[in-house]
């Protein structure tokens, strides 16, 4: 990509008075923003926060785990932490996380002075809060929270849950809303807000791959919307649409989620793809190998996604016919993301590599996600499917795709850009502290959970058979220790805040390009008022 | 570009994605219908149909027997007793037959209860015609009542040749809070 500019011979027509030159001070500020970059920073310290969040109920589990019998939690409070530490992670870290790195990115990216529908940012951010709030009220009510599992199965949600249900419904209802309403944004904006010059092909990846995912949550959230109200209907108003005494079929129940599902998977790893593709080539001081060929195979991933949902359902008795179809076509998505990794890997190949500590997160990412990419091939494949479903050996795969997938690359992601946006270098030795103690304990955690899986220990269980005693002490240490390595990276983002730390030139980096590097450090309040010329 | 054109394309886009959201919302309601209309289609799900078959002119084949097992049970929250009268039959495919089924509400209120069969394999369901059976309407026990239920079914002749052995499964269930007025009379 080329993203050299010219502003010089622009034309200013734009006029002053619907830009907010005035911050109005305190709460207000953040409250009334309308301006990308306030987005950006709320919607990541929110991702921060419940990221913390839902790893505290991560630890509660691995606490219970530590050793088997049941000693510290009862079983209903067990599966209150397992749901609600998913639907926190997926929909309150991960989600919001890229959302907001989409807000301080894509205008800076594409050279637009904000977001295309900056009032909408407002709302899209400030109703996630309430979303949680309501979730997380639900834990202390009467009967506990949510304890069917993240996916809700019926007729776990329906029949067999409590009246705090209704309370789940509500917050996945406005979690939907918020995603929906950042998604339209985020098309809108890179369709209407390109600087002049800077073409389809021109973009950087992490616009194409966020553009895509947006896509994505557009055609998606609304089936998920579409089927927790048909579990609310069925709970509290008399219809059976899983109901088999009335008609319905709890089957089908797993075929509208798993359609919004297996998208919502892609959702949270494609914008990580479009990180990993700026981070490696600026460290390797190399051109992105084969970019194009990196928008096709975001495609053609966003495009399988659809027709691959029931591979989390093989057990289900499925036809032979359909389980073969699904195998193939879960198995054909491995060739476009093979060809991501391919890419990265043929970007460093004699590249000048220096390891700073976004690159470290970035290598990671590719050698760990690609574990958890072949894991997914092994479950894949039908017949093994049946031994390993709903084993440790699935939250093994899913948690190195989304940990040291997803949250890796979103850490990667904060470190490379961090300096533009605070105008410092962050501590150095704090990160590489960060970087090492999760990259240790996060496969201390994770790894023993393939063994203990592939052994037949089922997942979502507060209690296991003496054989796994060893790996789960092993597992939960890794796993203190993750959650502890967290607190380094939170010291560092306070230290970032303050805006303490060495000043910082405007590209950051040696080998940084694009328009986003060509504004100053710390990055203006507002910037590309004028929008630049990209040859 | 002017600011009001910026402005007209993005409401316009905006629109445009808010259709297909609709659209989408739309979708997942639809799946409803579309699951049901594929599983009967290719009789995938093991269900058979609602509605009574008719046996007019069916050619009886003599020349193979397919069995065909029973089995009944009551989802949780059901008082009732509940069982096939003949645990399995032996039929040629085309030949008429009849199974009782025996209920009791042991309950001492009166209880609505729909049957609802599965098939397995399923691709057999296709071929299990019923020209008469409690399971196409809602069955009305007082309290303590016992009744027979007559259950009329044909095995099509067009049954593919590798299905010689198939389970009919009837689960009852408590739809008293629901009940369509018909069977509470």
């Amino acid at each position: 990509m080329t993203t050299a500019t010219d502003s010089t011979h622009i034309d200013d027509h734009h006029d002053d008075d619907h830009h907010e030159h005035h911050i109005p001070p305190g709460i207000k500020r953040w409250l009334y923003t309308t301006n990308h970059k306030d987005i950006g920073t709320l919607y990541l310290w929110f991702a921060f926060i419940m990221f913390l969040t839902g790893g505290a109920m991560a630890m509660v589990i691995r606490a219970e785990l530590f050793q088997p019998g049941l000693q510290i939690v009862d079983p209903n409070f067990f599966n209150q932490m397992t749901t609600v530490h998913g639907l926190i992670m997926v929909f309150g870290a991960v989600m919001p996380a890229f959302t907001g790195l989409a807000n301080w990115l894509v205008p800076m990216m594409i050279g637009a002075p904000d977001m295309a529908l900056p009032r909408m940012n407002n709302w899209s951010f400030w109703i996630l809060p309430f979303a949680f709030a309501i979730l997380l009220a639900s834990l202390f009510m009467e009967g506990g929270g949510p304890a069917f599992g993240w996916t809700f199965y019926a007729p776990l949600s329906t029949t067999y849950s409590n009246d705090g249900t209704a309370l789940f419904v509500f917050a996945v209802h406005i979690m939907g809303a918020s995603s929906i309403m950042g998604a339209i944004n985020v098309i809108v904006t890179i369709f209407n807000m390109r600087a002049p010059g800077m073409t389809w092909m021109k973009m950087p990846l992490f616009v194409w791959t966020w553009l895509i995912t947006a896509f994505l949550l557009i055609a998606v959230m609304p089936v998920l919307a579409g089927a927790v109200t048909m579990v609310l209907t069925d709970k509290f108003f008399g219809t059976s649409f899983f109901d088999a005494a009335g008609g319905g079929d709890p089957v089908m129940f797993q075929h509208i989620f798993w359609f919004f599902g297996h998208p919502e998977v892609y959702i949270m790893i494609l914008p990580a793809f479009g990180i990993i593709s700026a981070i490696v080539p600026t460290f390797a001081r190399k051109r992105l190998f084969g970019y194009a060929s990196m928008v096709y195979a975001t495609a053609s991933i966003a495009l399988l996604s659809f027709i691959v949902w029931a591979h989390h359902m093989f057990t289900t008795g499925m036809p032979v016919a359909a389980e073969l179809f699904f195998m193939f076509a879960t198995m054909l998505i491995s060739v476009p993301t093979g060809v991501k990794v391919f890419n990265w890997v043929a970007t460093m190949w004699r590249g000048s590599m220096t390891f700073e500590v976004p690159m470290l997160f970035a290598i990671a990412f590719i050698v760990l996600f690609t574990i958890g990419g072949l894991s997914g091939l092994m479950l894949a494949i039908v017949p093994v499917d049946f031994q390993y479903h709903d084993t440790y050996f699935v939250v093994a795969h899913f948690h190195y795709v989304l940990v040291t997938g997803a949250i890796f690359s979103i850490m990667a992601a904060v470190y490379y850009w961090l300096p533009k946006w605070t105008g410092k270098m962050f501590h150095i030795g704090l990160a590489k502290w960060h970087f090492w103690c999760s990259l240790v304990s996060v496969n201390v955690l994770f790894f023993p959970m393939h063994f203990v899986g592939l052994a037949g220990m089922p997942r979502r269980i507060p209690d296991y058979a003496l054989q796994f005693a060893d790996f789960n002490k092993w597992i939960s240490i890794g796993g203190f220790a993750f959650g502890l390595s967290q607190l380094i990276f939170l010291a560092l983002l306070i230290k970032a805040c303050k805006k303490q730390g060495e000043p910082v030139s405007d590209q950051v980096w040696e080998g940084a390009e694009g328009l986003e590097w060509e504004i100053p450090s710390p990055a203006p309040y507002h910037s590309f008022e004028t929008p630049p010329v990209v040859k | 570009m002017s600011e009001q054109s910026t402005q007209n394309k993005n409401s316009k886009m905006v629109i445009k994605l808010l259709v297909i959201v609709v659209g989408m919302f739309g979708f997942g309601f639809a799946l409803v219908p579309l699951y049901d209309v594929l599983c009967d289609a290719l009789g995938i799900n093991g269900k058979t149909s609602n509605t009574a078959a008719l046996y007019e002119s069916v050619e009886i084949d003599e020349s193979r027997l397919v069995t065909v097992d029973f089995i009944t049970r009551t989802n949780t929250g059901m008082p009732w007793e509940f069982r096939a009268e003949t645990r399995q039959v032996k039929v040629h495919p085309g030949q008429l037959n009849q199974v009782d089924f025996y209920v009791r509400n042991t309950a001492v209120t009166d209880i609505v209860g729909q049957a609802v069969p599965s098939v397995s394999p399923g691709p057999a369901a296709l071929y299990m015609n019923k020209t008469e059976c409690f399971c196409f309407e809602q069955q009305k026990l007082h309290a303590g009542e016992e009744m027979l239920m007559p259950m009329k079914f044909y095995v099509d002749p067009q049954l593919p040749e590798n299905i010689t052995y198939f389970t009919v499964q009837y689960t009852l269930y408590n739809v008293t809070a629901t009940a369509d007025v018909v069977a509470m009379n």
